[in-house]
């Protein structure tokens, strides 16, 4: 096991790239503790399952380095860097038995029949497929096969990390969580470093202890959950992670008082002053309703999910949600107001730092 | 390192089907003499007689008109008439159907040797001796199988979903078939009209048996011909180089299903 | 699939039935019909019984033929399969070469195989052929017209030649069909290159190899153009296969009775090989299809 350092990484399938556009990966200087639970979060094409192949040897990068611990690892082939991965998709060896399928990787790593056969017990009872370990695994039905390919991804004890390529996509939900606990409590046993892609965001939040947000071949935070929820790094990941995500609206800032449309906004902190296209962002959960001072709301839309009730409206005719408790009375016009401590300012997409008291 | 091997064995692989062609068009550009007093790997005196000598002489240049006329009547006879039954086999279940498909394949699997001297009695009798159409038909014997079986192979592939659709939207079956359906198996069609090219192409029993004067195929002129006017191996070489073209057209204008196509949309 | 029970569909199958009934039965009774009489000329025919078939089976000439055959495809398809299966998976996956090689190595197969057995008839020679003469200028003393194992030789290169490519291109559609994350699995779970082929590879290929097997069973059970122009079933009759002999015997002696007698036989044995070869492919069909 060992710790991963991506050293000025990036990738692009051009053979001559020209500019930024032409790279599926953007540089990068990233480093993955041994043994951490991660989560890589973005929505489809962002470079998610190019940056987990690279780190698993399946494609070279066409720019900087992949260290293992303090070895450089950027031409080892997969083979030699010992890394156990599963796929969207289920592969498994059709002419196979499932015990012969999850035994497969310890074979091929000439481990002994003993320890095979008590490895792959313990597996088959994890993965629920017991009964059926003498079964051909042409004719399983998908999802079994993809809990065989989990299997074997998780076999190895010894391997330096473990990559999930979204792995629960073609699995019944019910099935979903209980590996998804299984998973966690083999992280905890073994220790192992994980990297999950998803770009389901419960699915990533419940799962790691630190989730990477990609966007357009960049990561752009990589924190723990909680600081993703409350200090987005990039607009990007206010968006995606929260339900409904976070509210934006163009401002001017200076010193710790943000102007929205000529209405004043307190700010928690002081930023000096703020150039670029500057953007205030709120999460829906440090908005409220209020008769007196604030933004002028129009409501649009209001739904009911249970516990709370999200407020859908208008800010100077941008889009403001907000989450209510059940049963408080909402208004047609009204005013909403916001936590101040909760503010983030955003330049040019990217998080502004306070100038000393709360920094990130 | 891996490509390195793979290339070098994809190069002695095709060195080796294309020297004898090569052999081929050498002697074609070559005259007689050349032939057969000095040893030469490429001609030193170029000439372009032998394909004159073809290209002038209507009891030359007609067998290729005959031959690619049978080729595509039988071509067309053959789809037309696989495209219902292959939609049958693929969307229905009816009495004897898995019979009849493998007594369909049976007649893929016929000596064409077993047939040469019935077809000749049979097509004299009716008056269709040394016709098109007669090889053409002739032709069906192998080539009809083989297009069922490899439109039912693409047919299956389309969900019944599309069919039912179809018809809730007030679709007439002709109607479907042939704007909804066929768009839908073109590379099917196209796949197995390449097949029934190539077979009814590269066949020679059968059509010389059925043939006189009228629609000799080349390819039966060609041995005649030689065997007339003693070694004339530049001409020989000439024909069997003409003879080459069509195929190396049709592959081609094919080349992108190719792959595809020899699965016979099985995989 | 779910396959709604239709009669009517008979009526979709009605135009190739008429076909191939015209083409395919009616001939076939006229062989039949034949292999029950004997005739002396004048269209005159007498009721021979099974006779001619108890000939037929009793003949050594036969006998000589059907062994020759048999070592024939046996060679062939030991030779084409795994050299076939080789090149499938040495071509090039994707690109300009992978399209130059398939139009390439297709090129034989749409050759007519009188001029197939033309090629190879004048490459063999020794005064003007590339081969026969590079052979001679080697030391090696190589005659395909009076040596029977040359003949045997020239006869099995030029069906290498023209069918390899046949059973290489099936392979190669069986192996395009395998999706990427198969060989990365593989790679993930550092399998060797033996294993990926013997079960990655093999696997998706079973089915176009047994398409590729029939195939080439049953045209090279049928061979005549290609060796005839070239050997013309010689030397002697070293070289002269069942379909040679049947077309010797129907076309050159005009022995109607054993020359259809012959070809009843002949057509059954292909047609039982071909049914267990079937019977094999829709079985793992179903397997697959669970």
């Amino acid at each position: 096991m060992a710790q991963i350092t991506l050293s000025k990484l990036a990738h692009s399938y051009h053979p001559t790239p020209k500019s930024e556009a032409d790279f599926a990966l953007k540089e990068m200087d990233h480093v993955w503790q041994d043994g951490g639970a991660y989560a890589l979060l973005g929505s489809s094409g962002c470079g998610k399952t190019t940056l987990l192949n690279i780190i698993s040897g399946l494609v070279r990068p066409s720019h900087g380095r992949v260290l293992f611990g303090e070895t450089d690892m950027t031409d080892a082939p997969t083979a030699e860097r010992n890394i156990a991965q599963v796929f969207q998709f289920p592969v498994v060896y059709d002419t196979m038995t499932v015990r012969e399928n999850l035994a497969f990787p310890l074979r091929n790593r000439g481990k002994d029949a003993e320890y095979i056969k008590r490895r792959v017990d313990h597996i088959a009872a994890m993965i629920g497929m017991e009964e059926r370990l003498n079964h051909k695994a042409r004719g399983l039905t998908a999802d079994a096969k993809q809990k065989i390919s989990l299997g074997r991804g998780m076999v190895s004890e010894d391997v330096n990390a473990i990559l999930f390529d979204e792995p629960l996509t073609v699995i019944d939900p019910h099935m979903k969580w209980e590996l998804r606990t299984q998973l966690k409590s083999l992280h905890r046993d073994f220790g192992h470093t994980m990297i999950y892609v998803t770009h389901d965001q419960t699915e990533a939040l419940t799962f790691a202890d630190k989730v990477v947000v990609m966007y357009d071949g960049r990561v752009v935070q990589m924190g723990t959950p909680q600081e993703l929820f409350e200090t987005p790094a990039h607009t990007f990941v206010g968006y995606f992670i929260g339900s409904p995500g976070m509210n934006l609206l163009d401002a001017t800032v200076q010193g710790s008082e943000a102007t929205v449309n000529g209405v004043p906004v307190q700010l928690g902190a002081n930023y000096g002053s703020v150039t670029g296209r500057v953007q205030i962002g709120i999460r829906p959960e440090f908005v409220s309703l209020t008769d007196e001072e604030g933004l002028p709301f129009r409501l649009t839309r209001v739904e009911d999910v249970g516990r709370h009730r999200i407020i859908r409206g208008e800010v100077f005719g941008k889009p403001m949600n907000l989450v209510a408790p059940e049963g408080q009375p909402v208004g047609a016009d009204a005013r909403v107001r916001f936590a101040w401590q909760m503010v983030n300012v955003y330049s040019d997409d990217w998080r502004v730092a306070p100038i000393g008291a709360r920094a990130a | 390192m891996p490509l390195r091997g793979s290339a070098f064995v994809m190069f002695l692989y095709l060195l080796f089907l294309l020297v004898p062609i090569y052999w081929l068009v050498n002697m074609s550009l070559k005259t007689n003499t050349e032939i057969t007093s000095v040893f030469t790997l490429w001609p030193q005196d170029l000439t372009f007689r032998n394909y004159a000598v073809i290209l002038t002489d209507p009891s030359w240049y007609m067998g290729y008109v005959n031959s690619l006329i049978y080729v595509v009547l039988n071509t067309v006879i053959s789809i037309s008439v696989a495209l219902p039954a292959a939609y049958a086999f693929s969307r229905y279940r009816f009495m004897g159907d898995k019979h009849l498909f493998f007594w369909l394949l049976t007649n893929r699997m016929a000596p064409p040797a077993v047939f040469a001297l019935p077809f000749f009695q049979l097509y004299s009798s009716v008056g269709l001796f040394d016709t098109h159409i007669a090889v053409a038909l002739a032709h069906c014997l192998f080539n009809v199988p083989l297009a069922v079986w490899i439109l039912e192979g693409f047919m299956r592939g389309v969900p019944k979903e599309i069919d039912e659709t179809a018809y809730v939207d007030g679709y007439s079956f002709p109607r479907f078939f042939l704007r909804i359906f066929l768009p839908l198996i073109a590379s099917g069609v196209g796949v197995a009209a390449f097949f029934c090219f190539m077979f009814s192409w590269v066949e020679l029993l059968l059509s010389r048996t059925l043939t006189a004067v009228n629609a000799k195929p080349i390819a039966a002129i060609m041995t005649r011909t030689v065997s007339a006017s003693g070694m004339d191996w530049g001409v020989l070489a000439a024909a069997g180089v003409l003879t080459i073209i069509p195929g190396a057209l049709v592959i081609y204008f094919v080349r992108n299903y190719i792959a595809k196509g020899f699965a016979l949309g099985r995989v | 699939m779910d396959k709604t029970q239709n009669n009517k569909a008979w009526f979709l199958v009605l135009p190739v039935l008429l076909l191939v009934a015209f083409s395919a039965v009616i001939p076939l009774m006229t062989v039949v019909n034949y292999s029950l009489q004997d005739t002396f000329g004048n269209n005159e025919f007498f009721w021979a019984g099974l006779e001619w078939f108890e000939d037929v089976l009793h003949s050594d000439r036969i006998h000589a033929a059907l062994g020759r055959q048999i070592m024939f495809t046996a060679i062939i398809l030991a030779i084409e399969v795994p050299l076939g299966i080789f090149v499938a998976l040495n071509m090039p996956k994707k690109g300009f070469w992978s399209s130059l090689c398939l139009v390439l190595m297709a090129l034989p197969l749409l050759i007519p195989f009188n001029v197939v057995g033309t090629i190879w008839q004048i490459f063999g020679r020794v005064d003007i052929g590339l081969l026969g003469h590079t052979l001679a200028w080697l030391g090696v003393d190589y005659n395909y017209t009076s040596n029977a194992l040359d003949a045997w030789l020239t006869v099995i290169v030029m069906d290498v030649w023209h069918w390899t490519s046949l059973v290489a291109l099936l392979c190669y559609a069986g192996l395009q069909s395998i999706p990427e994350a198969y060989y990365q699995a593989a790679k993930i779970d550092q399998a060797s290159r033996w294993s990926v082929f013997r079960y990655i590879e093999l696997p998706k290929m079973q089915g176009v190899l047994l398409i590729a097997v029939l195939l080439r069973f049953m045209d090279s059970f049928m061979i005549y153009t290609e060796p005839f122009v070239v050997t013309g079933g010689g030397p002697g009759n070293s070289t002269t296969f069942l379909s040679i002999d049947l077309v010797k015997m129907a076309i050159g002696q005009f022995d109607l009775g054993p020359a259809a007698a012959f070809s009843l036989i002949y057509f059954l044995v292909i047609l039982l090989i071909s049914w267990v070869f079937y019977t094999v492919m829709t079985n793992l069909d179903k397997r697959d299809g669970v």
